[in-house]
């Protein structure tokens, strides 16, 4: 396949099978990198020179002004997951990586919803944002603006609730994560 | 002192003697500082040819080859040396110049984002925006480049910041917490290494590029010969294990040896050292040494498993790790009797298909033959660099080479144009040794520019030409899978190579007959300053044995 010795015409559909085989197993990525510029970039080459989408990306500083911490969530095979783990650890300027175990690891995301509401659907949807554990953090005559904070799991299906009402606009800040326990991430 | 000054005193503690490149705009102050530096200068006639250079020179020396360039167009050309320097390790800083601070972001004049286009191919980048940063991120390059896996580091420096007043200290150690490379080698895993080799009846040592980096060639020769263990290397590693030897198999891989291919097919364990199971080594993969089990030792864990899953991984430095296992392995007394079935299979490889060609019966110089003829000519003395294509492969197979750092060429990237470049620095870096560049007549073509400077800087090379008219591997190929369709692959009679090194204030020289080449050799050899030697050699020669692409090891042809 793509070797230049062959002249066989290759088909689209074979191209496409040896894209890879994909787990659909979501990973999230911990990384604790040194506060520098250009650091964003070369984390974000790297993943997408070895083939894989980011989905979701969440940076902020830490305790330690010199460092940031970096979440990323991608959908992965396994093996090349390991490969672009083991890439990020040659990167200089990354000090700490990890792969989070969905089941040891505790992750949040916030995402602020402005949907249409008129004085009927309103107590509708601020009955849903009870149920949800929401706030409402803006209200007009004819909208309201919530915010959410759980997995990305309980912000879907809180989507799924208020949709019907129209919505009018969703932002998602990407989760971030912690190991559960005593140990450092 | 200017920060460009601290540069100079920076190069200097890192024992830098010498640095190849061409100033521009952004770098004169750089230049500026050099003038009276106390470093060697090198002015090649392209960025390419420098950042060449500077990979020849490291090779040869071991030492961290350094090339210096303009911002814009002088940092673009370097893309090519430091994408090849990235895929064979080689240990080099690239320092460019960039548009005043001010002016980033604007496209200024020769503005380029160097440190955004080359972030996949470097180890490592610094773009200074704090010229006091300046002395700590010099030293932080090198220690990058040379550590570890070796590798090009850019270090991209603003014109205004370089003529900035700073203080200048010596930096005597680097603070990098997240750079600490693994080089001891976990001691149980060493133990089951020797282990699996006192068990294996097939065993089989393959050895890179990685041994020569390590400077580990040595070492590795104690743990081939602390038992009869056979022995391959990749086209990086060649010289890595002194060829000829009663151990060695010869190359393996694409253009190897069918005795090193067809032992890696039936080896029962696999010793990759410093190697990496490139494409070229392992042909289709899912049918690549399908009996072995593997010991991988390389110091770049990312290497590991990647292509070949490892059943014994070992992280770290040849250097440290192979006195070790060599230490493990004889405290085993393995009998050494096993391997007397496995040596009776290789011999009857051996001797069934050594290397070899149709020799011409009349004058004609047959590719093959001129790569011997420059061993004779040598006596196997010389270090030699070559371009890339058949050229590298027949110098691959035919020419011997006893010692590590001795044959440089471009592996991984497959560079043409690198023969003759990467000469010159060879030369620079060793000026005691013959350096040969074998070339070929398309890949010459590339940075044929460099004669100016071999003259200029008084370096002489000895450039042997390959010319068949052709790029010939390329021709090979449509020749033997593209039903002989030749499509832009004939590069004709221009130039007249005598008259072009005549120019360049170069000897030039012809060779058309067999029987005085080796004299020919001898004579450029010998003869003072450059030379390019043109030999017209067989036109429509394929380079043989092969592994046609994407096939197995048991499928080799020719």
């Amino acid at each position: 396949m793509g070797e230049p010795g062959t002249k066989d015409i290759l088909n689209l559909a074979d191209l496409e099978a040896a894209g890879g085989i994909h787990t659909g197993r979501k990973h999230i990525i911990s990384l604790l990198v040194e506060n520098k510029p250009g650091v964003l970039a070369r984390i974000a080459g790297l993943f997408s020179r070895r083939g894989f989408n980011i989905q979701t990306l969440a940076v902020g500083p830490t305790d330690d002004p010199t460092l940031s911490r970096m979440t990323l969530t991608v959908d992965g095979a396994l093996q090349p997951i390991d490969q672009v783990t083991k890439q990020l650890h040659k990167l200089v300027n990354v000090i700490k990586i990890r792969d989070l175990e969905p089941g040891e690891t505790v992750a949040r995301e916030l995402a602020l919803f402005k949907v249409s509401a008129d004085g009927e659907s309103r107590s509708q949807i601020m009955q849903f944002t009870d149920i949800f554990r929401g706030k409402v953090i803006d209200v007009s005559k004819r909208s309201v603006t919530i915010e959410i904070t759980g997995t990305d799991d309980k912000i879907e299906a809180f989507e799924r609730m208020v949709r019907p009402f129209g919505l009018i606009e969703m932002v998602r800040t990407g989760e971030i994560a912690i190991s559960r326990g005593r140990a450092a991430t | 002192m200017r920060a460009v000054d601290a540069i100079m005193e920076c190069l200097k503690a890192e024992g830098v003697d010498t640095v190849f490149g061409i100033p521009g705009g952004a770098n004169l102050p750089t230049y500026d500082a050099l003038y009276d530096g106390g470093i060697r200068h090198v002015l090649c006639r392209h960025e390419q040819g420098a950042g060449h250079a500077a990979e020849g020179y490291a090779k040869a020396s071991g030492k961290v080859g350094v090339a210096l360039a303009t911002s814009g167009p002088g940092a673009t050309n370097l893309v090519t040396p430091i994408a090849d320097a990235v895929m064979d390790s080689v240990p080099t800083v690239f320092i460019t110049g960039q548009v005043r601070t001010e002016l980033i972001g604007t496209d200024g004049f020769q503005e380029a984002d160097t440190t955004g286009i080359t972030m996949p191919i470097v180890k490592h980048s610094l773009m200074i925006q704090d010229p006091r940063e300046i002395p700590a991120a010099i030293h932080e390059a090198f220690h990058i480049a040379r550590t570890g896996r070796p590798g090009p580091v850019l270090v991209d420096v603003p014109q205004d910041l370089s003529r900035a007043d700073i203080r200048y200290e010596p930096v005597d150690r680097v603070h990098l917490p997240g750079y600490q490379p693994t080089t001891e080698g976990n001691a149980k895993q060493i133990k089951l290494a020797a282990k699996a080799l006192a068990n294996a009846r097939r065993p089989v040592i393959y050895a890179g590029g990685g041994v020569v980096n390590a400077d580990a060639a040595h070492e590795l020769v104690e743990l081939c010969t602390s038992d009869r263990f056979p022995v391959t290397c990749t086209v990086m590693g060649l010289g890595a294990f002194p060829a000829p030897h009663d151990q060695w198999l010869g190359m393996l891989g694409m253009h190897g040896t069918r005795t090193a291919n067809y032992a890696m097919d039936e080896a029962d364990l696999i010793c990759a050292v410093g190697a990496r199971f490139d494409d070229r080594i392992t042909g289709k993969l899912s049918e690549f040494a399908p009996r072995a089990k593997f010991i991988h030792l390389d110091i770049d864990p990312a290497e590991i498993s990647k292509n070949v899953p490892a059943h014994i991984p070992i992280v770290g430095d040849a250097k440290r790790v192979l006195p070790k296992l060599t230490r493990e392995y004889r405290a085993l007394e393995a009998d050494s009797a096993r391997l007397d079935g496995w040596w009776e299979r290789i011999r009857g490889w051996q001797e069934r298909y050594p290397l070899g060609y149709d020799d011409s019966e009349d004058s004609e110089i047959k590719p093959q033959y001129m790569v011997q003829a420059m061993y004779e000519a040598t006596g196997g003395d010389a270090i030699v660099t070559s371009d890339v294509g058949q050229h590298q492969m027949w110098c691959a197979q035919y020419f011997h080479f006893s010692r590590p750092r001795r044959w440089i060429n471009s592996g991984g990237l497959g560079t043409m144009g690198f023969g003759l470049p990467s000469a010159i620095g060879a030369k620079v870096a060793c000026p005691d040794d013959t350096v040969l560049c074998l070339a070929g007549d398309g890949s010459l073509q590339m940075t044929s520019q460099e004669l100016a400077t071999a003259v200029a800087e008084g370096i002489p090379v000895k450039v042997f030409i390959m010319n068949n008219g052709y790029l010939g591997m390329v021709r090979q190929w449509q020749e033997l899978f593209w039903d002989r369709r030749y499509s832009a692959v004939e590069m004709g009679s221009t130039p007249d190579w005598v008259k072009l090194a005549d120019a360049y204030g170069a000897i030039g020289m012809r060779a058309t007959d067999k029987s005085t080449l080796v004299e020919a050799m001898r004579d450029a050899i010998a003869a003072d300053g450059p030379v390019v030697l043109d030999v017209q050699v067989t036109k429509e020669e394929n380079c043989y044995p092969m592994i046609p692409a994407g096939q197995a090891a048991r499928d080799m042809v020719g």
